[in-house]
Order: C-alpha cells, then structure tokens, then sequence
C-alpha cells in the first residue's frame, strides 16, 4: 500500500528505496498510479508492478498503454469502497456491504443482498504486507500528524500494512506533539524515519491573480 | 450553443443556500466559479476538504492542498480536513445533498456511464460510482453530442455503467432535461438560438415535451 491522493502525500523516499533496490512483481495499492514522471509512475516504467489496485488512474499514459496492452493487471475499484476496504482491514472487519457499484460490471462476480431498498455487494477488507506512508510530523513512538489534504489514504493505509513504514518531513522527540492532536497513533507504525529531498509536485498549478481577489 | 462555463454557470443556480455539494472534474469543477456570495455553500473535496476556497493567489499555492482534480486551492473559513474514508463516509451516509458529474453516456432511464470505453480508455471511477449510489441528488453536466455529432442522451448506455437509474438532471450545451422516474428526458429549457427540433435531432433516447419550455437563462 502507497498513501498518497494524486501527487499529494505520497511517500516520496519509499517510492525511491522501491526504485533502488529494484524489487519486482509489486502488487500496489494506491488511490492513483502517480503521472507519467512521478510518483508510483517511476515504478511502472521500471516495470516492477504486476499488478496495481486503484481508483483512478487517468494521470498517467504509460500506465493506460501497459493495461490496455495486457502488461499491468489492473483492479479498478471506486474511491469509497478502496477507502472502506483498507478501513476494514485495518479494523479487522473481514467484510461489508455497500452500495457503490451495484448493477455495474463490478458486481458482476460479487455476492451482494437487498438492505432498505437497495443492492449492496459485498467487499472484502485490504491489507498488505507492507504501507508506505507519509505524514508531515511524527514522534520516536510512531505518532504521525498530516498536512492539509496530504492526509488522504495515509492514515488508513497506515492501520492496514502489516509493517508500516512512515516516513515523516519533521521528526520529534517524545512529548513535542499534541496528543489532541495525533491523527495515526504509533501502535500501527513499525518503522518510522524522516524523509529527505522532498519535491512535492504539484500536478495543476491553478492560482489567481490579486487583482481578481474579493 | 453554451459553452463550459455557461454550462456551469447555469448549474450554480440549482445550488441552494445550506447546500454541501460535491462537484466532480470537468465542467463541475467550474461550477464554484458561479455560486453567488450571497449564499452559504460548503463544497466538498473527496480527497479530505470541506469548505473548498477559491485558488490561491500567485505564490501562494502550497502542494499539500488540492482539490479531486490535483489543481490547488485554498481553505475557507470554517473548513475542515479528514481522510478518505470519512469522507465517502459522508456521501455514502447522505451527508452530501448534490453531487454534479460529469458523463460520457446516461440513459432515458437515469442510468451514467463515465469511467471507461473499453479497449480505448479507462480512467477508473474515483469516486463516481460511490455518488451515483450515495444518496445524494446526482446531476450531470454533458456534451449532448461527441465530436463525431452522435448523441450521448441514448435509450441504453453502451458503455460500462458508473451506476444504474442515478441522474436526476441534466445539462448540456443546448438543453436542461429531467430524468423521468417512468424513464424518458423531459425537456425544461433550451439554449438561446436553438430550436425544440434540434434538440430532438441530437436526443437518441426517448424526448418527452410538455408543460412549460424555457430558455436557459444565462
């Protein structure tokens, strides 16, 4: 499992450890496929994903060649259930109901049942045997604290892998985070280290000019 | 013939005081850009925001905010930040009241196909198919033809379905049509300039016309 929503939160430094040490047959769950030059795109121009598990993917053309070729096995699943089933395996819920892709080709091999009026399928829980995360403080305990909509997947992600690995822009001592204010509590952080050379790149610059400002 | 942003213009004014709204990439995303100040919208983002700002002023963008389209934003005041799961928990829970999507194909019967051609494109649904099924009201902003003039308001989606009997209203570039619970696009408004035959000539599925007819106002 790789955090992450687009470009935005994404574990930077484990993407480039994955690079580094080459290691093939990935099986990634990601929200997004990263773009054509980023992100978890660098892993598939490398090829070292077998299969990849997401919702959207649109951002990134290698990624559409290597599915609509048959090189990448690919499993599309809607945002909320993705979100859901990593809730779910990370809760120890083994599965649950929902009605996203009811009388779609997703149900087609799914078991499903009618709750108050409407087909819900059923949806397995996720896990993995590793979680690359990223946040934007953490402690020495595994703390971790995000950042604006850098949050996403993460701390979902984080309860899911069997090994977390977080990887953080700021690394404190003990006590220097607010306990009010721990998003991911360390008990599902195995590893923890900061981050260096962070780019964060932005996909869609939009800004506007003060002159239009209210 | 309207164009994006009259598009999106008209479909601010469905907007109510109150309303927390989920607007989809595309014409969607332009919506924001016509919701009057006079009003009182939460707009939310499904990657993690509530309270979605205008973009930020130049040199102000940070990239640790953006919105579902990857573009950067800003905060209004009173938003609030979560993770993913919260946030499908708020539209599968219908704390989400609209949801404006886009939309390849939809059927006279409601049914939205937006996420694949097979064999040529597939982007994946995000998260449209969770909104189609959510309880939120589902209307979509369209082309009512491709580029090739064939219609996308059909009688039966050809392409993979996002959710099934979910659209509620639609807007294209010449027409404003509801989805009839019986099946059929009843015809509200058309463009200025275009006439009732043009609209008929681009709406492959059933066309139902009665009651009042009137220009989209822009």
């Amino acid at each position: 499992m790789l955090g992450g929503f687009g470009l935005c939160g994404i574990p930077e430094n484990g993407i480039a450890a994955l690079l580094a040490l080459g290691i093939k047959n990935l099986i990634c769950i990601s929200n997004n496929a990263g773009t054509d030059d980023f992100g978890i795109g660098l892993l598939l121009h490398k090829r070292q994903v077998k299969k990849m598990i997401a919702s959207y993917v649109g951002e990134n053309a290698e990624f559409e060649r290597q599915l609509l070729s048959g090189e990448l096995e690919v499993e599309l699943i809607p945002q909320g259930t993705l979100a859901e089933r990593i809730r779910a395996g990370g809760a120890g819920i083994p599965a649950f109901y929902t009605p996203a892709g009811a009388g779609t080709e997703l149900a087609e091999d799914k078991d499903w049942r009618v709750y108050d009026h409407k087909i819900c399928l059923l949806e397995r829980a996720l896990t993995a045997d590793f979680a690359l995360v990223k946040a934007w403080k953490g402690d020495t305990a595994g703390n971790l604290i995000y950042k604006g909509t850098a949050r996403n997947f993460n701390p979902l992600m984080a309860t899911a892998g069997k090994i977390t690995i977080a990887e953080v822009e700021e690394l404190v001592p003990l006590g220097e985070l607010d306990p009010e204010h721990i998003h991911t509590p360390g008990i599902y952080v195995q590893r923890i280290f900061r981050g260096t050379a962070y780019e964060k790149r932005i996909e869609q610059l939009t800004e506007r000019e003060a002159a239009h400002a209210e | 013939m309207l164009s994006k942003e009259q598009i999106a213009a008209r479909i601010a004014m469905e907007i109510k005081d109150g309303d927390y709204v989920n607007l989809g990439i595309g014409i969607p995303t332009l919506v924001a850009n016509y919701i009057p100040e006079t009003i009182n919208v939460v707009l939310q983002s499904e990657n993690g925001l509530l309270g979605i700002g205008p973009f930020p002023l130049r040199g102000e963008a940070g990239p640790d905010l953006i919105n579902a389209g990857k573009q950067t934003i800003t905060m209004q005041p009173g938003a609030a930040l979560f993770d993913s799961a919260e946030s499908f928990a708020m539209i599968r829970g219908g704390h989400i009241g609209l949801a404006v999507l886009g939309a390849m194909e939809v059927s006279e019967n409601g049914d939205l196909a937006n996420w694949k051609i097979p064999g040529k494109m597939v982007k994946g649904m995000g998260g449209a198919m969770d909104l189609a099924a959510s309880p939120a009201r589902v209307i979509v902003a369209m082309q009512h033809r491709d580029k090739a003039g064939n219609s996308k308001l059909v009688r039966q989606c050809s392409l993979p379905l996002s959710g099934r009997r979910c659209v509620k209203r639609i807007f294209t570039e010449l027409a404003v049509l509801d989805l009839l619970p019986e099946g059929g696009f009843l015809l509200r408004e058309i463009a200025p300039g275009h006439s009732l035959e043009e609209v008929r000539q681009a709406t492959a599925g059933r066309l139902e016309v009665f009651g009042e007819i009137r220009e989209i106002p822009l």
